[in-house]
């Protein structure tokens, strides 16, 4: 039987793949066959466009426990214990269906954390959505943050940060990016292997049913007027059923009956099956008429390609499956044995004792298919790159006018703007306390998370900047690592090693690809410079509504050690009479940044430049200051420059004030526009900290010891910011205005009457 | 046989989600759409052929279970 | 003294309730499994917050049929202090344990923050050791805490002096109706915390538990772990008969309560 080449073509597959298939079965597959080959085959699983320039990233290092390869990394955190770590995507189910989309999201990435044998103890999210004005981002927004909210909050885990962005780019295409970190004795990581012939093969957790068939095919493809119609390719989640599975598959590990676990995330019992199989250098046969169903009348391939949340698949020691049987029906879960280890190599499905399915594991994960797409610079770049600010200053008018004249209202607009502007309204509706651990609450920087039984605290952050590497993506991506592991610096904590999501649009065209490329290669580039390794991430391919892409959107999960959690540091000004030091040069650039999006209403221009060295130089830097006590505050310098970052210094403090003095940077010929580059302009490499006037020599002298630019630009005190350039006063504000700007801003865009 | 149990708020208590879909209600024109309570609608399949039985019980398990009676009553339907 | 924090599918803060009792307080703690009616001679019993049997149908309204809370029960009628914490206090509602019922926030978000609370009454096992009219600044998290008592219930409940905490501005000032900004999620009469006619089992929304230690931001929850301590430690002293959890009584005995 042949298939049908339309029926080939709705499994994603193209020709030649088709015809590999047959070459490795070694006969025409049937429809099941088809069907796993269509999920193991789609860009979201076998990463065939992304492999090859993946492999060019650092993934090594003395604290890296376990890299890319498994379902999540992990690194050495001291006293025998490991930090288990990853990002994963969740986008184009959000869009289509917000709360369930991102739900699914949250509880598909604390599945990888757990199934490692990770108790998982912090959550951050970074999203990113069209402007919240555009009619429907608001109801987007809400769905996707309460879809986060009710998942996370229910099973008890506590999201401490994350970043939010709001650009046209991601109108059609939201983007959804969930960060899960647990903590594990070393000893105690589980592999999601199958190995030894006989063993059993079991399944655990919800019962299988319809929902999100081929999900792992709709993320590997654009959405157009149908996506409508693909709204049962959605998964419906389970919080409470995820923590039933997460306490008795911690309680199983510590048995020691286990040989592997795996969870069913994208392509279900295919890809979990097939992988546990492939990694153990091992076979497995299951029958699916085993399997528990909640709906009637299923096929082997329906059950094969479900993506039913909250499942996991374990391989038992032989002889010990009644221990496992044991701990799962204390919490009311019922492990069922559905099949076996082998030691043929195949996946092996059947129905009832027949055969329907055959399929070599290897065919499916290491030889799938791996694509070397062509690339070509885009040709948006070159006048993208072009800004004259000479001709911006005297003839493109601000879009808020009477702007150019006042840096007061520029400042308001920032702070008040969605991007920059207090998430309060969101993280508030996020449990970020749950399990007394969370150091640093949510807007203060980088999450912190105390790891009790020790002194120890890890800090974490994601980020990313679409503007900075649509302009440029190598420099972008760069940007993008720096950034993360800043604000893990910042906390007091030394970066130890990251975790990637990177959001592009569709691979096969080149100017997309010639993006992916150059992305992967900056964040290899800053990875290695910056000391962080990547152990693992996600790839999300296909951003695109009839045919326009997002911003190529690399995320950077950084996470980092504090060895005494009581030396952690935030951003807020700790005190009056403290003086503000600022490490690193301002050059006054502009390209890319809030303050030409929210002002000028322009992306143009190169990215800031980065120097890798004097990043490394700063971040030692920071770190070996908080670790001695010597500052009392740090915040990084990123959206709208060392204006906001002062601004935001001052906030959550009941109104105190600062007052500095910096130097002008000459950029054009108009005045205005110079002082904006020198306030708002968004050079990589700053952080500004607050410093009691005793530890001040010491501060300056160890800045200058590890050749890192510092000068005291000003003193907290008061209750207004006061910031003057080239000795004129150019911002002289209420801060509690200021303040309450920055709070107010994004809550609404929600306001409601009721209560 | 099917009983059918239905759940509200009591009148007394105020509901918020009722009052948010009343005012999406009106924000797109329904302006004649004056209230909206929200409640709880649960099909219990029941092994008995008697109405007056189904009844009995499913007002028990509504009583026990389905319904906090400090803040929610109940209307039964016995049928198909 | 024993503290017995019982642990439903689906509690979250059953680790965390453990950890200020054992390592902030140095005092026992036991899980106590649901479906076990042993309360493995606790002195007080914890319902901790969490979503309990995924707070399915209606919050705490599954919880209250498992094996361990006719223990519960009993322990209570003898007099034997309970804290219902957040789900806990859900819980206990739906148990009949305390008067009134929770509903949704009425703001319809879940609200994860620092609030302010007055105690209102010192003379519960949960508040003796605290002064009458101070402030405590705890945390909260939660979607449905909005608590809700039918008039007459609530006159009840005010004049018989069972409201034990309400939420208020950081001076302690109560707002004039629950739609004041200080009050988190709409409660009638601001109420953050009750007691039962007996006053030995409390019920409060925001979680004591998160405000012990100084790295998290606050230390006002010891109050209510002092207190309880401190209620333990006069009982034992009294010249009363022991109260419950003692090894000495022999069970079945009648015992002098609070």
């Amino acid at each position: 039987m042949t298939i049908d080449p339309e029926i080939r073509e709705r499994h994603g597959l193209k020709p030649d793949e088709y015809e590999r298939i047959v070459s490795f079965l070694g006969r025409e597959p049937n429809l099941t066959e088809l069907g796993i080959f269509s999920v193991m085959w789609s860009e979201h699983c076998s990463y065939k466009s992304s492999r090859v320039h993946l492999r060019t990233l650092p993934t090594n290092g003395p604290q890296v426990l376990q890299g890319p390869g498994e379902n999540a990394g992990a690194i050495d955190i001291g006293e025998g214990l490991a930090a288990v770590f990853k990002i994963e995507s969740h986008n184009h189910p959000s869009f289509i269906e917000p709360y369930q989309g991102a739900a699914t999201g949250v509880g598909g990435i604390i599945r990888d954390i757990f199934t490692m044998g990770a108790r998982p103890i912090a959550l951050l999210n970074s999203l990113r959505f069209g402007p919240l004005e555009a009619p429907g981002t608001a109801r987007l927004v809400e769905g996707v943050v309460a879809g986060i909210a009710g998942y996370g909050n229910s099973i008890g885990i506590p999201t401490v940060g994350g970043e939010i962005a709001f650009e046209p780019s991601y109108a059609g295409n939201p983007l959804v990016n969930v960060f899960c970190l647990g903590i594990a004795r070393q000893p105690d990581l589980v592999k999601g292997i199958a190995s030894g012939a006989g063993n059993a093969v079991y399944y655990v957790g919800a019962k299988t049913g319809r929902d999100g068939i081929h999900g792992a095919t709709m993320a590997s493809a654009e959405f157009d007027e149908k996506s409508a119609e693909k709204r049962p390719a959605v998964q419906v989640g389970d919080p409470f059923m995820e923590k039933l599975l997460l306490e008795a598959c911690l309680e199983v590990m510590q048995t020691g009956a286990l040989i592997g676990l795996q969870d069913m995330g994208a392509a279900g019992l295919t890809c979990s099956t097939t992988e546990m199989g492939s990694r153990g250098g091992a076979g497995v046969e299951i029958d699916v008429s085993l399997v528990p169903q909640r709906e009637a009348g299923m096929t082997p391939y329906e059950i094969m390609l479900s993506e039913s949340q909250e499942r996991m698949l374990l391989v038992a020691k032989r002889g010990r499956e009644a221990e496992i049987e044991r701990v799962f029906e204390k919490w009311d879960l019922h492990a069922v044995k559905i099949g076996e280890v082998t030691h043929d190599g195949m996946l092996r499905v059947k129905d009832r004792g027949r055969v329907v399915a055959e399929v070599p594991n290897r065919a499916l994960t290491d030889d799938a298919p791996v694509y070397r797409r062509p690339f070509s610079e885009p040709e948006y770049l070159r006048e993208a790159h072009d800004l004259d600010l000479d001709v911006l200053g005297s003839g493109l008018a601000p879009v808020l006018p009477r702007v150019s004249t006042d840096q007061n209202r520029a400042l308001l607009a920032l702070l008040a703007s969605p991007t920059v502007a207090s998430k309060r309204w969101i993280y508030r509706q996020y449990d970020h306390m749950v399990r007394t651990n969370t150091i640093n609450l949510p807007g203060l920087g980088a999450g912190v998370i105390r790891i009790k039984g020790t002194e120890r605290a890890l800090a974490m952050s994601v980020d990313g900047n679409g503007r900075y590497c649509y302009l440029d993506p190598c420099r972008g991506a760069m940007l993008a690592v720096a950034e993360a592991a800043r604000n893990v610096a910042c906390a007091g904590a030394r970066p130890l090693g990251a975790t990637n999501c990177l959001n592009f649009g569709n691979p096969e065209r080149p100017e997309i690809m010639w993006q992916f490329a150059s992305a992967v290669e900056g964040l290899g580039r800053a990875c290695r410079a910056l000391g962080v390794p990547i152990t693992g991430g996600n790839v999300s391919l296909y951003n695109e509504t009839d045919g326009k892409a997002i911003y190529p959107t690399p995320v950077v999960g950084v996470v980092g050690l504090l060895e005494q959690a009581n030396r952690v540091v935030s951003r807020r000004f700790q005190g009056s009479g403290d003086a503000i030091v600022l490490f690193g040069d301002g050059h006054g650039e502009l390209g890319g940044s809030e303050y030409l999006k929210v002002v000028c209403n322009l992306v143009r221009g190169v990215p800031p430049s980065v120097d890798l060295v004097a990043e490394r130089a700063l971040q030692d830097l920071i770190v070996a200051l908080s670790d001695d006590s010597l500052i009392r505050s740090a915040h990084d310098c990123s959206d709208g420059g060392l204006a906001v970052a002062v601004s935001e210094c001052c906030f959550d403090r009941g109104g105190m004030g600062a007052e500095i003095s910096i130097a002008g940077t000459r950029v054009s010929n108009h005045d205005w526009l110079n002082d904006a580059a020198a306030l708002f302009g968004e050079s990589a490499s700053r952080v500004v900290v607050s410093v009691t006037p005793d530890a001040l020599a010491s501060v300056l002298e160890r800045a200058a010891v590890m050749k890192v630019p510092a000068r005291v630009i000003g003193q907290t005190g008061g209750n207004r910011l006061r910031m003057a350039v080239d000795g004129r006063m150019v911002i002289e504000h209420s801060v509690d205005d200021a303040e309450r700007m920055w709070s107010t801003a994004v809550g609404q865009y929600f306001a409601r009457r009721v209560a | 046989m099917r009983a059918r149990v239905f759940v509200t708020l009591k009148p007394s208590v105020f509901d918020p989600q009722g009052q948010t879909i009343a005012d999406a209600l009106h924000s797109l024109g329904y302006t004649d759409v004056a209230d909206v309570r929200q409640g709880k609608y649960f099909e219990l399949d029941l092994a008995t052929d008697e109405a007056a039985q189904a009844k009995q019980l499913a007002a028990e398990v509504a009583d026990k279970v389905l319904a906090n009676p400090v803040i929610e009553s109940y209307r039964i339907e016995v049928g198909d | 003294m024993r503290f017995g924090v019982v642990v439903f599918p689906g509690s979250n803060c059953d680790e965390d309730a453990v950890h200020a009792v054992r390592h902030v307080f140095t005092q026992e703690a036991d899980y106590l499994w649901h479906k076990d009616p042993d309360l493995k001679g606790a002195d007080v019993v914890i319902l901790p917050g969490g979503f309990a049997h995924g707070d399915y149908l209606r919050v705490g309204a599954m919880a209250r049929f498992s094996p361990i809370m006719a223990a519960v029960r009993a322990f209570a009628d003898r007099g034997g202090p309970v804290l219902g914490i957040c789900n806990g206090f859900q819980i206990l509602l739906e148990a009949g344990m305390l008067r009134g019922a929770m509903l949704r926030n009425r703001t319809l978000k879940y609200r994860c923050e620092h609030v302010h609370l007055r105690v209102e009454v010192t003379d519960t096992p949960f508040t003796c050791a605290v002064r009458a009219g101070q402030v405590l600044r705890i945390p909260i998290g939660h979607g449905e805490g909005n608590y809700y008592a039918p008039p007459e219930e609530l006159e009840r409940l005010e004049t018989n002096r069972q409201v034990v905490l309400r939420y208020t501005d950081p001076t302690g000032r109560v707002g004039d109706d629950s739609t004041d900004e200080w009050n988190p999620n709409g409660s009638v009469h601001a109420i953050a915390a009750v007691c039962n006619a007996a006053r030995n089992v409390v019920g409060m929304m925001p979680h004591p538990e998160r405000a012990c230690e100084p790295l998290l931001g606050g230390e006002d929850g010891r109050a209510i772990f002092e207190s309880i301590i401190e209620w333990f430690r006069a009982a034992e002293r009294s010249t009363l008969p022991p109260a419950v959890g003692q090894a000495t009584e022999p069970a079945g005995e009648p015992v002098a309560g609070l």
